[in-house]
């Protein structure tokens, strides 16, 4: 479909990025609530006080491995292209934490929720995020690490 | 129990999509942060695509009192932009990057490739944990 990138899956980005966007959007209208899983995922640990009731962040935290089970088991199998080695997952894992927990929200939040609300703070936030994760990728590169 | 249940079925669909979508494959996503290697777009279509429902439900939350399945709207507020969410942002990036993962991915990975996503989401736990305690 995209022949200069020949890896690309825009059909299924597109149809997955829509069931995303319709998950979002049943957090929001039906609960009044952002679907930024950083912060649910804080929440239903008990590491962040305040946000969601407990039980709707834990239940949104255990329906996301549940609904990527049920639609690998559906289409026979879903790519998973970890890292050869624990350390990048390990290091990027703290990073991420941290920094979403101190920046108030990740992909997520501050991307679907907040991108398409138009708000300045998530607007700045995913672009500060994204122009990080250029650069690490890129710095990573020139390393010899990819 | 009628929240909770909407809140299960959010966060299935939303694993649902980011499995379906690609984004549950770190190197998927870490290709599409790969500018000067095979760069991989797919990243910008799950965007998009997510990007259309939620424009939508914008227009139709600023129409409603409440919402449909709770007391009330609990919206965070849009403009404060501070060190916190620009030095908070730019750490997420870097271990985005790193590791291809971001918390999404790796909560749904956990029912998928157990092991490395479980490397990870503890690592992601310990790292909101330490910026509890310092903060």
């Amino acid at each position: 479909m995209l022949a200069a990138f020949p890896h690309a899956m825009p059909l299924e980005g597109l149809i997955g990025g829509l069931m995303i966007g319709v998950a979002a959007a049943l957090m929001l209208l039906g609960l009044g609530r952002i679907a930024g899983v950083s912060g649910l995922a804080a929440r239903a640990t008990g590491i962040a006080d305040s946000g969601a009731p407990r039980g709707i962040a834990t239940a949104f935290v255990i329906g996301l491995p549940l609904g990527a089970y049920i639609l690998s088991a559906i289409i026979g199998g879903v790519e998973t292209r970890f890292p050869p080695s624990i350390i990048p997952l390990l290091i990027g894992g703290l990073l991420v934490g941290y920094g979403t927990r101190l920046g108030s929200g990740c992909t997520s939040g501050h991307g679907v929720c907040g991108m398409s609300r138009l708000s300045p703070r998530s607007l700045i936030a995913t672009a500060i995020f994204m122009a990080s994760g250029f650069v690490t990728v890129a710095l990573m590169r020139a390393g010899g690490l990819l | 129990m009628k929240q909770i249940l909407v809140a299960l079925l959010a966060g299935a669909l939303f694993g649902a999509g980011l499995a379906f979508s690609g984004m549950a494959d770190p190197a998927r996503v870490q290709g599409f942060l790969d500018l000067f290697g095979h760069w991989d777009p797919t990243l910008a279509f799950v965007m998009g695509g997510a990007m259309i429902p939620m424009a939508v439900a914008w227009i139709i939350q600023r129409r409603l009192d409440k919402p449909f399945a709770d007391a009330h709207f609990s919206l965070p507020g849009t403009s404060l932009i501070d060190r916190k969410l620009t030095i908070g942002a730019v750490l997420f990036g870097a271990g985005w990057g790193i590791s291809g993962l971001c918390p999404g991915p790796g909560l749904a990975d956990l029912a998928i490739n157990p092991l490395p996503a479980l490397a990870f989401v503890i690592a992601l736990f310990a790292g909101m944990i330490a910026h509890r305690v310092t903060s």
